[in-house]
């Protein structure tokens, strides 16, 4: 593939008037920053919501302001909601479509993204999701309560619970739409990296970030059109009456109208889109981490192409483990086995992935700016959450952890918290770029401190209750035996939650504090060498001011022997030879 | 600040590590055939997990820590990667990662693969919102046939499950709401739902296996101790899920024997 010159302006002049540069821009960094504070939006409300379920599950009966007492129904009708919003509207939107719709262009040197009015669709297609998910809340009957994974039946049917009636129908519709959305930005991705990459950037020369967005946007794509038919099926199932899902079932006594249907089928769809999902949300936080590691040791990145090979080869691989999530569903027990086989070998890249970033740190110069800190964070808790994966992805040890809170300390800390603190890392290193200021580096260490340690108290207590067979959606522990022995743990687990969540006010007012009052950024304050650090700061319209850039460089050459300072920009002339 | 966070990591590590390796919080006493290999698994997934664990972690810690940026640092030095120690460390990785799995195949094939023993003790589980009943077939053998239209989760037992009283087969059937089962025994189970899925969770047997609505999904497991051991519901199913919970009696063969039979005349 030969990298094309990137087209001298966006195609687009540069807006007038509020409404065409703020609210329907088709400037890429704009619709960045409104998929950044969507995002943003949506993880304060997940968070809360998780708040409110660590009360309930410690003080059943305390009755909250604003929310009134929580039942059980409503214990589950949160879970359902802060997993949704989770992992659709934060760890699909932020990571993706936030930073990437922002700085892919930049990195690769183009002038925009290659269909800017798609982009402001997908954006606008986005935020009605969000909007149809949180109208959930307020329909009689309230949000559902089946689960982030909506399993069939129990989400197909109206009468299996509160919640599951109009909430329920609103829940799905929702994802449906994110799905469309999810499409629309996946090609506009593929297309801009295939297509409008600067004169030199060739695709061995992009910044892993760039690799990151990349594998990303092509899982995307793949995926979101398998869960969007899956969806529509279930509506169907819901409203008409058909039975894709739903077998000869009776509800509390009720013989329902439906036969032949396969609650498996939804499981295999589902998580034929739900495991591309985790790697959706975490690739591009890895992308992130190996630019930061690099930026700041004042080293090069260790083994490049062999990052970019584990990234592709986790995403080949991302698309045949589903079935691992499947081993107890009474799925054959001998495709567990392929499922399981296959679950390892995906370790092996991730694996390489560590040791990498490690050897990036090596005789490097390590530089200890907000930034870093998060971008080791996100390595620490990669390797704590990844290591609990080959325990889950064997099927005789899936069986006691199944459904524990093992599972659930495993996917916080990999996907939630390791990609949370890649977010992290985005916002802190590209916040002077967007703003133009930089953010309080003091306050920055705080919140980074406070959070690392508390996350490790919230998520790592969770795999020694999944050992003693805590399982996990359920509202209370007070009716079976051995399960009440563990809420001293629980305990702990909800005040280190109080506090960590408490500590994120930290750097909500540091972003905004900043944002008007920080100091004033340089071009390049890290000294970092890809693209976006050679552009004004903010970029202006069309990113380069005119001017198309000619890349020269690999994008990650610190320290190279014989420059005149220690960082070689991509589009520094070739005076030194860099590798 | 390269101290301070070498401290962090290693603490956390150090503390996390504590804890399961003085198994503060462990899994529960194993009460049947394949709860030994499974935790030896276990352990053995734990040992070597552990010590990558470790291993990585202590070593972030103290590279960050060595190779911070001060006043009389070493230059960096520059290098793009070693293509050997590349290929060393993911062989090693595919050979431990691969090797474990195939490891724990065995007990899972030993317990799915085989069909259950001839001697086997047979019983049905149906779950439903929110309870267990528990299906005895009596002294022919067979399950009686079940009707949706009969199913009548108020009134219990035969009639929650929708048996039809009629036929033959029906007869001696017993259906009820506590499991019992006889030591050193394998149980031929039948796991069914009516309604959503659950799954039928025993931590000491270290077994799990989800009931599906439209599926009878056949499975076996030998309790070896005599005891009460605690059911749960382990998938989601509805408001009263954390409640949806049973006791296990495992008891001898002849007080086994006695049980059902008072369970028969009951019936009558």
């Amino acid at each position: 593939m030969v990298a094309q010159e990137a087209h001298g302006s966006s195609g687009h002049g540069a807006p007038q008037g509020f409404i065409r540069k703020y609210v329907f821009s088709l400037d890429h960094k704009v619709i960045g920053l409104q998929y950044y504070f969507l995002a943003l939006t949506a993880v304060f409300v997940g968070m809360f919501l998780s708040l409110l379920m660590r009360i309930h599950l410690i003080w059943p009966t305390a009755v909250l302001p604003l929310v009134g007492d929580i039942k059980p129904e409503t214990y589950l009708s949160l879970l359902t909601m802060h997993g949704t919003i989770m992992v659709f509207f934060v760890l699909t939107t932020a990571p993706q479509s936030g930073f990437g719709n922002y700085f892919l262009p930049i990195q690769i040197g183009a002038p925009d993204m290659a269909f800017p009015v798609l982009n402001m669709l997908s954006f606008w297609t986005t935020f009605v999701a969000f909007i149809v998910i949180i109208a959930a809340f307020f329909v009689t009957g309230g949000a559902p309560l089946h689960g982030w994974t909506g399993y069939a039946p129990l989400s197909a049917l109206k009468n299996s619970g509160p919640g599951e009636q109009l909430g329920a129908d609103l829940w799905i519709t929702s994802i449906a739409i994110f799905c469309l959305a999810s499409l629309m930005g996946a090609l506009n991705f593929i297309t801009t990296i295939l297509d409008l990459r600067a004169k030199g950037m060739t695709l061995m020369r992009m910044p892993l970030t760039c690799w990151a967005w990349f594998v990303t946007a092509i899982l995307g794509l793949l995926a979101f059109g398998v869960l969007l038919s899956a969806g529509i099926l279930l509506l169907l199932d819901r409203n008409l009456g058909t039975s894709f899902y739903i077998p000869l079932v009776v509800v509390n006594g009720q013989v329902m109208g439906h036969k032949g249907g396969s609650p498996l089928l939804w499981q295999h769809l589902f998580w034929f889109f739900g495991h591309p999902e985790v790697y959706i949300a975490i690739l591009p936080g890895m992308g992130v981490a190996s630019q930061l590691l690099s930026t700041f040791s004042r080293k090069p990145i260790f083994g490049y192409k062999a990052m970019v090979y584990a990234i592709m080869s986790i995403g080949i691989l991302g698309f045949v483990v589903w079935g691992h999530h499947m081993f107890m569903s009474g799925m054959s027990p001998y495709s567990a086995f392929a499922f399981s086989i296959m679950t390892m070998c995906i370790g092996v890249p991730s694996a390489i992935k560590t040791f990498n970033w490690l050897g990036t740190i090596y005789k490097g110069r390590v530089r200890f700016q907000t930034p870093m800190l998060y971008a080791i964070g996100f390595v620490s808790l990669f390797v704590s959450g990844g290591l609990s994966g080959p325990f889950l992805a064997q099927p005789v040890l899936d069986i006691p952890l199944h459904d524990t809170y093992f599972v659930v300390g495993h996917f916080h800390l990999i996907m939630g918290v390791a990609a949370i603190f890649g977010m992290f890392a985005g916002t802190y290193y590209w916040f002077p770029k967007m703003f133009g200021r930089m953010m309080n580096e003091t306050w920055g260490r705080v919140h980074f401190f406070i959070t690392l340690a508390g996350t490790y108290a919230i998520f790592m207590p969770m795999h020694y209750l999944g050992m003693a067979g805590q399982t996990r959606r359920y509202s209370q522990f007070t009716e079976v035996a051995y399960q009440t022995k563990l809420i001293p743990l629980q305990t702990f687990i909800t005040f280190a939650a109080i506090i960590t969540i408490s500590a994120q006010v930290i750097f909500v007012i540091n972003l905004f504090w900043s944002m008007f009052k920080g100091p004033k950024a340089s071009d390049n304050p890290w000294e970092a060498t890809t693209l976006e650090w050679t552009t004004a700061t903010p970029p202006p319209h069309d990113n380069f001011g005119g001017v198309t850039p000619v890349v020269n460089h690999g994008p990650y050459e610190y320290s190279v022997p014989g420059a005149p300072k220690d960082y070689v920009m991509q589009t520094d002339p070739v005076t030194v030879t860099t590798h | 600040m390269g101290l301070a966070l070498l401290a962090i990591i290693w603490v956390i590590t150090l503390v996390s590590t504590y804890f399961f390796a003085a198994k503060t919080w462990w899994l529960p006493h194993g009460a049947s055939a394949s709860a030994p290999w499974i935790d030896g698994q276990f352990a053995l997934t734990y040992a070597l997990m552990g010590v990558v664990f470790l291993a990585a972690q202590l070593s972030l810690g103290y590279l960050v820590w060595k190779y911070r940026d001060r006043p009389g640092a070493k230059p960096v030095e520059y290098s793009h990667g070693n293509t050997r120690l590349e290929i060393i460390w993911t062989a090693l990785t595919a050979v431990l990662f691969i090797g474990l799995n195939l490891m724990g195949g065995r007990v899972w094939a030993a317990e799915r693969f085989a069909p259950a023993q001839p001697n086997a003790v047979p019983v049905e589980v149906t779950a439903m919102q929110f309870a267990w009943y528990f299906r005895y077939p009596g002294a022919d053998g067979k399950y009686g046939p079940t009707s949706p239209k009969l199913v009548d989760p108020s009134s219990g037992n035969e009639a929650a499950i929708g048996l039809e009283p009629s036929d033959p087969a029906s007869k001696d059937d017993v259906v009820t709401g506590t499991m019992y089962l006889p030591v050193n025994r394998q149980v031929d189970l039948t796991l069914k739902a009516e309604d959503v899925i659950h799954s039928f969770f025993v931590p000491s047997f270290r077994f799990k296996q989800d009931a599906v609505p439209g599926l009878a999904i056949k499975m076996h497991f030998t309790p070896t101790e005599i005891g009460e051991y605690e059911l749960a519901c382990a998938e989601l199913c509805g408001l009263g899920h954390y409640k949806m919970h049973g006791v296990v009696h495992v008891v001898s063969q002849e007080d086994f024997d006695k049980w059902l039979a008072a369970r028969e005349a009951e019936k009558q």
